[in-house]
């Protein structure tokens, strides 16, 4: 008993002077420390992402494989589920509600893509640490990573759905606008950028109160209507609400996605067959200056969302 | 070189919450404030711990231990004070936490090792390895959830240990599977030693500690008691709880009486042909103001009051030692011994006498009975007339304790082949 105790403290005396120990694997002397205060910066938590960056791609690897397990179709459903949808959607404007927008099921369904990717990412985050309880109270990992897979995983049904509305473009004969495409990619950039902030942001709060998660299915509900996605933007009579219905990032990102996908069907400002085009007439530059505000400040508010969650999630494990 | 982990002043409060509201509308209706009592889970931890070493968490139920190990594995964070952890840390909280039963073991082995931490590459080496240990090799594309528990938790303990740690933490996860299983985590957990890697243990198993640490930390009720070798640990661990009445076996001991027969019970059964009784049974204790049990060696003397109507001879005193299970560890009497008593009318005082106890740890329950020497008839028995503890301050393990010497000497066996 007693020479294990002396070889115990012979190691603390060796330890001394170092290298006096050759260690069989490694020395541990050159390890890299980890201090872990109470209080985390954000740059650190940000380190930390993107160290478990393979943990988010394994981790949303997982909700695509488990979504659809032990369903006849499988995978299959990712593509079928976006297809159906915009069949019908197709049907009831076009056959029963006689609208006249040219290729209505078009507009609609581009603005449905950026808005789809903002629904999802809120809707599966803001319970999503309630529903990983197991391993959040039993495995240290950055906690943030549930929260984006989220994100993750609704960014990978939004490229699903771009397959989709592909063959509808083709089948349509319809192209993009293609001065707007880059236009289009800083919009799903800010786009995933602001779901990825209030996902961050949700997700911590409904450990504490989980009304969030209820009360984020009908607020997004509400928020569908804020954007025109099911209405024409260039049919809206502001007047002094222009400001504040501008001041919505959602507008911009679905704008500019209608403006891309959708402009050569009615280009802005003109009319086909007596119906007036549903795009606004902006140019490129103030889409640009829109987005770049959008993005700087998705950017700020993922920032935020960090702060608070670093605040918050030391006790997470005892509030599950 | 530095210490693998340093605890510095960690302390944790938890709120407990008489009743919780988590819903917006009760915590409308209770004006925001929710009752709640502080409860402090840890205070101002202090520990240091070297590379190389295995250190023990002991403690019981609700001491804290778990949440000490949780803080050091950045699962809590503390409300105070702050550790330091070098290198990769891997902790074993729940064999198997986050396993998907949907997906397949392959699967489940990336992202659960992905969770602890391991990049792809390394799991893709080790992936063989994490198979092969958990025997699983012909069930690895196979749901997790057609698993046997025991399948489940040898996945589990295979994706921990080959996670590759320079600090490993474990609670309570050691006793899983067979015991086949079992001695392989053992094997696992002596070669990380012997490889020099950080351990550190949480149990309430004061014995498996025994085996395996270096040195253990008791905790109780949120504070650090001692830091000290396991022997000696083990015996701090088992007077506190000795002290605050949770011992682990509900018989009387020393500490209570120090009379054997303790008076708060019910009077033991006391059996035989009556023409003698045994009025009373004392431990003598070595030491009665410090400690309440005994060490592994000492001296038990047993004090036996008898009392007889009419003249006796020919009797034998006996005496039986069980462990607090009820095994038989030892039986004798003095007719065995060879002698032959009488008693007189009145009252006689009878000595046993153990001038070294071999036993290791554990609570032992001692009988005596006065009896015929040459048939076995018994005149009076007294059960249990006594219990004791005995704690060893050593690392052996096991129940009795037994001489050991090892000698190595170079050269060809000279045993015949």
């Amino acid at each position: 008993m007693s020479r294990v105790r002396d070889a115990a403290t012979e190691t603390s005396h060796l330890a001394l002077e170092p290298g006096a120990i050759e260690w069989t694997r490694r020395d541990r002397g050159e390890l890299p420390a980890r201090v872990v205060a109470a209080r985390v910066t954000v740059r650190k938590r940000l380190k930390e992402i993107w160290a478990a960056r393979e943990l988010l791609v394994f981790l949303v690897r997982k909700e695509l494989k488990v979504r659809y397990k032990s369903s006849v179709l499988g995978f299959l459903w990712s593509f079928l589920n976006p297809a159906l949808v915009l069949i019908i959607y197709y049907v009831v404007f076009k056959y029963f509600l006689h609208n006249t927008t040219p290729d209505f099921a078009l507009f609609l369904f581009s603005g449905l893509l950026a808005w789809n990717l903002f629904n999802n990412s809120l809707l599966s985050a803001s319970s999503v640490l309630v529903a990983h309880a197991g391993i959040v109270k039993k495995v240290a990992f950055p906690r943030e990573v549930l929260a984006l897979s989220q994100v993750g995983v609704s960014i990978c049904y939004f490229f699903f759905q771009t397959c989709i509305l592909a063959v509808f473009l083709a089948g349509f004969q319809v192209v993009p606008v293609a001065q707007y495409v880059p236009l289009m990619v800083l919009a799903l950039v800010a786009d995933v950028v602001l779901s990825a902030a209030l996902a961050v942001f949700l997700s911590a709060v409904n450990v504490y109160l989980r009304d969030v998660q209820h009360f984020v299915e009908v607020l997004l509900i509400a928020l569908f209507f804020s954007p025109p996605i099911v209405y024409p933007f260039a049919s809206l009579h502001l007047h002094h609400l222009r400001l504040l219905y501008l001041a919505n990032p959602l507008v911009w990102i679905v704008l500019t996605f209608q403006r891309c996908l959708y402009g050569h069907v009615v280009p802005p400002g003109q009319s086909l067959g007596g119906v007036a085009s549903p795009l606004a007439s902006w140019g490129q530059g103030v889409y640009l200056t829109g987005l770049g505000v959008i993005l700087a400040g998705s950017l700020l508010l993922f920032l935020a969302a960090m702060l608070i969650f670093g605040r918050v999630e030391g006790n997470f494990a005892e509030e599950l | 070189m530095s210490s693998a982990i340093e605890i510095q002043q960690v302390s944790k409060r938890f709120r407990l919450y008489k009743e919780k509201y988590t819903s917006l509308k009760e915590r409308v209706i209770h004006g925001g404030k929710i009752p709640y009592e502080e409860f402090w889970a840890l205070r101002d931890i202090e520990l240091e711990i070297q590379p190389g070493e295995t250190i023990g968490i002991l403690g019981r139920n609700g001491s804290g231990k778990s949440t000490l190990l949780k803080c050091i594995a950045v699962i809590l964070t503390p409300t105070a004070g702050h550790r330091l952890v070098r290198g990769q840390l891997a902790a074993m909280l729940e064999l198997g936490a986050g396993f998907q039963p949907e997906m397949s073991g392959r699967d489940n082995i990336y992202l659960n090792a992905s969770l602890l931490g391991l990049s792809r590459k390394e799991i893709e080496r080790s992936f063989d390895e994490i198979v092969a240990f958990a025997e699983l090799e012909d069930f690895i594309d196979n749901q997790v959830r057609f698993y046997s528990s025991g399948m489940y938790v040898r996945l589990g303990f295979a994706v921990a240990v080959n996670v590759d740690p320079d600090v490993l933490l474990v609670d309570e996860v050691l006793a899983v599977g067979d015991e086949r299983f079992q001695q392989k985590c053992m094997q696992r957990i002596n070669q990380f030693q012997a490889e020099g890697r950080t351990i550190v243990v949480v149990s309430h198993a004061a014995d498996a500690m025994r085996q395996i640490c270096n040195r253990v930390a008791v905790i109780d009720a949120g504070r650090l008691v001692t830091v000290a070798p396991p022997g000696e640990a083990i015996r701090t661990f088992r007077d506190r709880l000795i002290e605050t009445g949770a011992a682990d076996t509900p018989l009387p001991t020393l500490e209570d009486t120090g009379e054997l027969v303790d008076s708060r019970q019910p009077a033991p059964p006391m059996t035989g042909s009556r023409r003698v009784e045994i009025m009373s049974c004392f431990v003598d204790r070595p030491d009665p103001d410090s400690r309440a049990h005994l060490f592994s060696g000492e001296r038990l003397a047993l004090t036996l009051e008898v009392s007889c109507r009419e003249r006796m001879r020919n009797v034998a005193f006996g005496c039986s030692l069980f462990t607090d299970r009820g095994d038989l560890l030892f039986d004798s009497d003095s007719a065995i011994l060879g002698e032959e008593h009488e008693l007189p009318v009145g009252q006689s005082v009878v000595q046993f006498e153990f001038p070294s106890i071999p036993f290791l740890d554990g609570g032992i329950v001692i009988n005596v009975r006065v009896q015929d020497a040459g048939g076995g008839a018994v005149h009076a028995r007294l059960e249990p007339a006594a219990t004791i503890k005995v704690v060893n301050p050593g690392r052996a393990t096991g129940i009795v304790g037994v001489p050991m010497e090892v000698k190595v000497s170079s050269g060809a066996s000279r045993l015949p082949a």
